[in-house]
């Protein structure tokens, strides 16, 4: 349970800018880069949890070296704060370049941390050649990372978005829309449920619903702002209010998380379900853990959505060959290999439609699984609210509903 | 001269070693309470779950402990020295060593709505194509989570008390009062049960301490809106954000008051159930027809209790090889290996790691309580009453109350976060175990040989090392699979011991539960299970082989 | 390695009562019999000449043998040989294993020590039964074990604790036969304590009171 790479409580949301080092980045002639880079070796610290994402960086490293060659060793990290101490603590010897860290796999509130500290080489994302093939307008979350702009300090590499999974065989036609929704937790009580906040997930349904009944949902863009939030946040609580008698256990019980929500639809002791990886349910289906007549929807308007990405430190040694390798993930090769559910399953940055047609047939070929929606079905990716909401709904959550009635 | 000193001295070093952790972790544990004006008071009275917390850790303990206590009697009353008691006796051993988080885990699949016992009777009787929206599993009133401790607090009172009977002169009290007319049932209270009774106190007092706060059991199988107190306190105090600490030793001190209250009471109860007892004995109580009764009801009891548990480990190890398994099908639509050979490298790693340190604890404790016992034998020192309170110490004080100060002790020295802090902290609550496992055997050892030895000349050392080890190697072994089991199934010191950075069996299937994957967590409790009953196979098997041409030593042991 | 054992004005009382009073020395190959009812202090000064009495038990005087003073020496140090009531032969080891650990580590040599185990067996009449589990001998067969083993361990002196008490008629009188032979051959100075007077009469020896008191001459 403390593997989560997505565990973000993020205290520090104050965007200060960092232009202090290698702000010239971005004039730099790309071959020059590509010369310098040649042959050096890159250190990307990487949460290293997950068998399948490190035989994938394996594999980008192979591509480094062919196309490039340039070496890529993958520092496995239990937790990403352990590279942004060690870059903390080098600025604090006096280790001004290099640094041992190249390349950090990042987002959120270590991001916020580093970018307010200047530890961050850049800007340098947007001055990338495969940058152009980005999907910023269709995925704003590509260039705001939980409401902080990324301004090119991060180069994005892949999305994740809220998907609803249900069954078909007990629910032919999913409610597709908030409304719809708690119409149906009415009609059929017991047979919906959320992870009890503070969990992620648990909280992020909570996001959702603030989403669709705030009046004005882009106050959640930015910090709470104490004297109204409670009339902001009313509507979110009626909607509660409103749903949780008719919850699964009648709201006297919550999974923990989203694996346990996982389970509760496998034993069929809920109908619809959700997750924060699109590719979830058809990778659970081939493992024989779902039935294969689980499908996946999102809700109309879009669903909460964020990004990983790959940041330099301002003292890395090796900051061109960190550059290239944040270029080749954004290769529509290297994008549409790690889209595939056989190999990770994550949703590619890209805007399919501006590849070339070739491009667009490595992703047309892919065979997504039977669950998984394609990019067009999908739907807009909603931006992650400000840090501070987070923390916020999760605790109020606690007082209204923490103590069973 | 010196090694002598210093074995006169174990006896001395065990106690402290078994006092200071628990001391100065204690004032660690409880002093954040008080900084910032006492702001973490403040937070816990500001928090609406406290009552509610708290009424449930001492009702599901009291209960739990209430529960497990009669069961115990009334298998003693109406089994004892029949040939049921001798088949429960037999199913002791494999229920002791399993541990809690896995009896919990296997239990909570057993009677949840969806569960193996709905799905062996849906849709055929019961009509259900689904699961029916029934709150049992973390039911509010901590009924399922009284219903685990009880079954794994059963086997441990039984196991106490069949050490205790002999000492209690428990035959031939139970024919005088049956010559007197007595029923056997009454017979047994009125003569067996006071005597009983006092040598069972300290083990139902840990029994009560541990049902109150157990953590791993309580997330499992207890209420979560809101968790009993002590798994509150255990989510504060791992709150990444480090802002909750002040609030989890608040809380750890309401625990610990709570504790110490409840064990009052127990006691003032003891009173006057012993009042009332002598007026009924006085009173003439015979009731010879709640023997027949007394029986049916123990072996139902104890058939049920080892029925649920072991229904409940063989669902966690189909699960382990299930494919794909909905409801309501009582058996998975396939098997497959798949499971276990995917996460063999996890298994494997967690695997060794908790052996790791099981071994290095268990055999400390081994040598301290075998230095300890050695320098009662030579010395001829005799054990106080305070002695052995102090060995049931770690079993009493709560876990929560103490550990996460040896944490900051050990945090500050650099040395949490290690295999081997982790198993110096195992070594606290395996020592007592073990303690009480081999003392009766060491005890009972046959003075004369040490004698014999040393009138052919032997120094007590090769009297010690060549006869009564060897002799003793039997219950050695056992004591040491008993020490393996306790050490497998801590699951609080790893977890704060090791800073979340030691992964053991018992940590990620308490981890795992949370999370829904029951085929691994399936694999991880079997797994869990299976590594103490080994030893305790090897324990058997060993001097069997070793001694196979030994007949007295057969008939010793 | 026989040896006269002195008991120079040896008194145990226990809480003020006196238990044993003796003043007398035994001369090598001779036994002194210490006969008495139950609780009248024979073991008390068995334990006082072994040196495991409790520490309850006030002791004065001195306990010489070969005319080295053993009275405050650790037991297995004294060299005093004692045969119990019932053989305790070690269960978990062989007939062989018994006697060899009897042997005086000064022997060295597993061939040499085997040798010796062989030699002790076949005086016993057991040749060949080194690798027998002792559970499976007679009681005639274990009781020879025992007093075998104390005789390797090259006792200067020594103690019978009623060893024959639990034998039947026969095989008491066979043992018996067989211990004093023993013992006279070998010229140890022995202490047989006893509540039968045919032990007594067959010892030959002096037959006196725990206090002292002397009932037979030899």
């Amino acid at each position: 349970m403390f593997r989560r790479q997505f565990m973000l409580i993020a205290a520090s949301g104050c965007a200060q800018m960092a232009f202090g080092h290698g702000a010239l980045a971005q004039s730099n002639d790309w071959s020059a880069i590509l010369e310098e880079a040649k042959g050096q070796t890159v250190y990307w610290h990487a949460w290293g949890g997950d068998p399948k994402i490190n035989d994938f960086i394996a594999w980008v490293g192979d591509q480094a070296r062919e196309r490039y060659g340039v070496t890529l060793e993958h520092v496995k990290l239990s937790s990403t704060a352990d590279a942004v101490a060690r870059v903390l603590a080098e600025r604090d010897a006096g280790t001004l370049s290099g640094g041992a860290v190249d390349m950090i796999w990042i987002n959120g509130e270590n991001f916020a941390a580093m970018k307010a500290q200047g530890l961050l080489f850049g800007p340098f994302a947007e001055g990338l050649p495969n940058w152009v093939m980005v999907d910023v307008a269709g995925k704003p979350a590509v260039v705001t990372d939980f409401t902080l702009p990324t301004e090119g300090f991060e180069s994005p590499w892949a999305m994740a978005q809220l998907v609803f999974e249900y069954d078909t065989a007990r629910l032919p036609e999913p409610p597709r829309s908030l409304g719809a929704l708690k119409d149906w937790i009415a009609a059929n009580p017991g047979r919906f449920t959320h992870p009890q906040p503070p969990d992620y997930i648990g909280t992020t349904f909570l996001k959702q619903i603030a989403y669709g009944t705030l009046a004005d949902p882009s106050v959640l863009q930015q910090p709470v702002d104490d004297a109204s939030y409670a009339a902001t946040v009313a509507p979110m609580w009626a909607f509660l209010d409103d749903v949780t008698p008719n919850l699964w256990r009648s709201g006297k019980a919550y999974p923990s998380n989203e694996p346990a929500m996982g389970q509760l639809l496998a034993d069929g002791e809920v109908d619809i379900s959700f997750a924060f990886n699109p590719g979830r349910a058809s990778a659970e289906i081939a493992a024989g853990n779902l039935a294969d007549t689980v499908r996946t929807f999102t809700l109309e308007g879009g669903t909460i959505g964020n990004a990983s990405f790959v940041a330099i430190p301002f003292n890395a040694a090796h900051q061109a060959g960190a550059q290239l390798i944040a270029n080749l993930i954004l290769d529509p090769a290297v994008q549409a290999r790690a889209q595939d559910p056989n190999i990770l399953g994550f949703q590619t940055v890209l805007n399919i439609s501006s590849l070339s047609a070739d491009d667009q047939a490595r992703f047309a070929a892919l065979d997504l699984g039977v669950a998984t929606l394609t990019p067009a079905e999908i739907g807009p990716a909603l931006l992650e609210p400000h840090a501070s909401w987070m923390v916020r709904i999760g605790q109020d959550w606690i007082e209204r509903y923490g103590v069973a009635q | 001269m010196t090694g002598d000193g210093l074995l006169r001295q174990a006896p001395r070093l065990t106690l402290i070693l078994l006092t200071l952790p628990v001391a100065a972790g204690f004032l660690g544990t409880l002093m954040p309470a008080f900084w910032h004006d006492a702001r973490g008071f403040h937070a816990l009275w500001a928090w609406n779950g406290l009552p509610r917390a708290l009424g449930l850790s001492l009702s599901t303990g009291v209960m739990a402990t209430a529960g497990s206590l009669l069961i115990t009697l009334i298998i003693v009353a109406g089994l004892y020295g029949s040939r049921g008691f001798s088949v429960i006796q037999h199913l002791l051993a494999p229920l002791l060593s399993v541990p809690h988080a896995a009896a919990a885990l296997g239990l909570a699949f057993l009677i949840s709505p969806s569960g193996w016992i709905a799905r062996l009777f849906s849709p055929w009787a019961t009509g259900w194509q689904v699961p029916p929206d029934l709150l049992i599993l973390n039911d509010p009133w901590g009924l399922s989570l009284t219903f685990g401790l009880i079954a794994k607090e059963v086997p441990f009172l039984l196991l106490m008390a069949i050490a205790a009977l002999p000492q209690t002169d428990a035959q031939r009290r139970l024919l005088a009062a049956q010559s007197l007319g007595a029923g056997r049932v009454s017979g047994f209270i009125v003569a067996v049960l006071p005597a009983l009774y006092a040598q069972l106190r300290l083990p139902v007092y840990a029994v009560l301490a541990y049902s109150m706060t157990a953590v791993d059991m309580a997330m499992i199988l207890g209420p979560t809106l809101p968790h009993t107190l002590s798994v509150q306190i255990v989510i504060w105090m791992m709150d990444p954000t480090l802002s909750h600490q002040s609030t989890a030793a608040a809380a750890a001190l309401v625990q610990l008051l709570t504790v110490l209250g409840a064990l009052l009471l127990w006691r003032l109860a003891e009173t006057l159930l012993h009042r009332l007892l002598i007026g009924r004995a006085e009173a003439g109580l015979r009731a010879p027809w709640a023997d027949g009764i007394a029986r049916r009801i123990g072996a139902a009891l104890g058939l049920f209790l080892a029925g649920a548990l072991f229904l409940a480990l063989g669902g966690m190890a189909l699960w382990s090889v299930a494919g794909l398994w909905g409801f309501p099908d009582p058996l998975p639509e396939s098997l497959t290996l798949k499971t276990w050979t995917r996460s063999a490298p996890d298994l494997i790693e967690s695997g060794e790691m908790t052996l790791r340190i099981a071994l290095l604890a268990t055999l400390a404790a081994l040598m301290l309580v075998l230095a300890c016992l050695e320098a009662e034998h030579r010395f001829g020192l005799v054990p106080g009453a305070r002695a052995l309170w102090i060995l049931y110490l770690p079993l009493l004080v709560p876990q929560v109350a103490f550990l996460p100060g040896v944490q900051v002790v050990l945090l500050r020295a650099g040395a949490d976060g290690t295999w081997l802090a982790v198993a110096a902290a195992h070594l606290i609550f395996v020592l007592p175990y073990v303690f009480l496992s081999l003392a009766p055997a060491f005890r009972a050892w046959d003075p004369r040989i040490a004698l014999a030895g040393a009138a052919l000349g032997a120094p007590p050392w090769t009297v010690f090392v060549r006869l009564r080890l060897p002799m003793l190697l039997r219950p050695i072994l056992t004591a040491g699979a008993v020490g393996i089991a306790v050490s497998i199934g801590q699951y609080l010191p790893s977890l704060l011991i090791g800073g979340g950075r030691i992964e053991t069996l018992t940590t990620e299937a308490v981890a795992l539960s949370s999370g829904g994957n029951r085929r691994l967590i399936g694999a991880y409790a079997l797994l869990q299970m299976l590594m103490p009953a080994m030893c305790f196979g090897l324990a058997l098997m060993v001097p069997a082989l070793a001694f196979r041409n030994r007949h007295g030593l057969r008939v010793a042991a | 390695m026989s040896g006269i054992l002195q008991l120079d004005h040896l008194r145990v009382s226990h809480k003020g009562t006196a238990l044993v009073d003796l003043n007398l020395s035994v001369a090598p190959g001779t036994v002194l019999t210490i006969m008495g009812p139950s609780g009248s202090g024979k073991s008390t000064a068995l334990a006082a000449i072994m040196g495991t009495l409790p520490r309850e038990f006030d002791r004065e005087g001195r306990i010489a043998l070969e005319g080295r003073d053993i009275t405050d020496l650790a037991p297995h140090l004294r060299r005093v040989g004692l045969l119990f009531q019932d053989d305790i032969l070690f269960p978990h080891l062989s007939v062989g294993g018994n006697l060899a650990f009897a042997i005086p580590p000064i022997t060295k040599g597993r061939a040499a020590r085997q040798s010796l185990v062989e030699e002790a067996l076949a005086s016993a009449g057991l040749a060949g039964f080194a690798g027998r589990d002792p559970a499976t001998l007679s009681g005639g067969q274990r009781a020879r074990v025992a007093l075998m083993r104390t005789l390797l361990a090259r006792p200067c002196a020594l103690l019978l604790d009623e060893p024959f008490s639990r034998l039947d008629a026969d095989l008491r009188t066979q043992v018996r036969g067989f211990v004093f032979d023993r013992i006279r051959s070998a010229g140890l100075a022995a202490v047989l304590v006893t509540h039968d007077l045919e032990d007594a009469r067959a010892a030959g020896g002096p037959v006196v009171t725990p206090l002292g008191k002397v009932l037979a001459a030899p």
